[in-house]
């Protein structure tokens, strides 16, 4: 089913996105994305080896929540605002599950927007990504 | 690392400085690069018939495709490909970084076949403690973006850790 404007409901929660980023992954990223920082690929990067890991881009888990939010609104609408902090570092092979849920529906001068209320989270259930997004229907 | 730092008024005087403008090309295949970063398997960002009938003009950017900018050696940074000429200088000397957080707002389709303009400007520097990492330097950056037709196209505000 399309989304449409009528069914969305405040609490609504968005069909969870998962993602477990290889090392492989994190390369096509940074070629995608032009963030070549070693911290994202080489295990002999001095950085990479006082965490004691490379660690997942926090623009790659900023782009896994604009994934979520994109395959759930199809097209129907645009993200007029989207955003995340990271609070948390992630690291390769390991899954993160982004989630969102429906926190305001709401009209401002004939526009339709929804807010929402993002988060990636570890294998561990710790939200090390919290986000927010604002769309707008057709 | 950093336990010494101090934000003196000549660290603070970057507030406020803008860029030099620089120029983004949005192409079809930066586009398709990026969502297979991501690992998206939507076609609209691969398959311009596709795009074309959710309503694009051309294959759109993905949300968070913003900041993928033009490299070109000598003018770009090596390592974040980010233009590194004509930017606003922060002289911390800090050798780590981290991202602290990013926001964008988007005011008009940004598609494949748009140039957008970028101008960014330090909107704040402040000295913050983690009780990962100890004392910090949050660099808050603000990009605006123009597309081709002049008119704002998107906002890009990005929080940059350095210890």
């Amino acid at each position: 089913m399309p989304l449409t404007w009528e069914s969305i409901k405040d609490g609504d929660e968005l069909p969870v996105l998962k993602k477990k980023p290889t090392l492989t992954q994190l390369v096509k990223y940074a070629a995608g994305s032009g963030d070549f920082n070693p911290l994202h690929h080489d295990y002999n990067f001095p950085q990479s080896k006082l965490i004691g890991s490379i660690i997942v881009h926090g623009r790659f888990k900023y782009a896994a929540l604009g994934e979520l939010v994109s395959n759930w609104l199809g097209h129907r609408g645009r993200i007029r605002k989207i955003s995340c902090q990271y609070r948390g570092m992630d690291f390769p092979d390991r899954e993160l599950t982004c989630g969102g849920k429906v926190i305001r529906k709401w009209e401002d001068g004939g526009r339709k927007l929804v807010d929402l209320q993002l988060w990636a989270e570890n294998d561990e259930g710790k939200k090390t990504t919290p986000g927010t997004a604002t769309v707008e229907l057709r | 690392m950093a336990e010494n730092f101090q934000l003196t008024d000549e660290l603070k005087a970057a507030i406020g400085q803008e860029s030099a403008p620089w120029m983004h090309e949005v192409t079809t295949t930066s586009v398709r690069a990026f969502a297979r970063g991501v690992g998206y398997t939507d076609p609209v960002y691969f398959d311009v018939d596709a795009a074309k009938a959710a309503g694009y003009r051309n294959l759109p950017a993905p949300p968070t495709y913003l900041g993928t900018p033009v490299f070109i050696p000598g003018r770009s940074d090596d390592t974040f490909s980010n233009p590194r000429e004509g930017q606003p200088r922060v002289d911390h000397g800090l050798k780590n970084v981290l991202d602290g957080g990013t926001e964008v707002e988007y005011y008009e389709d940004i598609c494949a076949g748009d140039t957008l303009t970028g101008v960014s400007c330090v909107a704040d520097l402040r000295v913050s403690d983690s009780k990962a990492i100890g004392k910090m330097l949050i660099v808050a950056i603000e990009t605006r973006y123009t597309n081709q037709l002049g008119k704002l196209a998107a906002l890009l505000r990005s929080q940059v850790i350095f210890y």
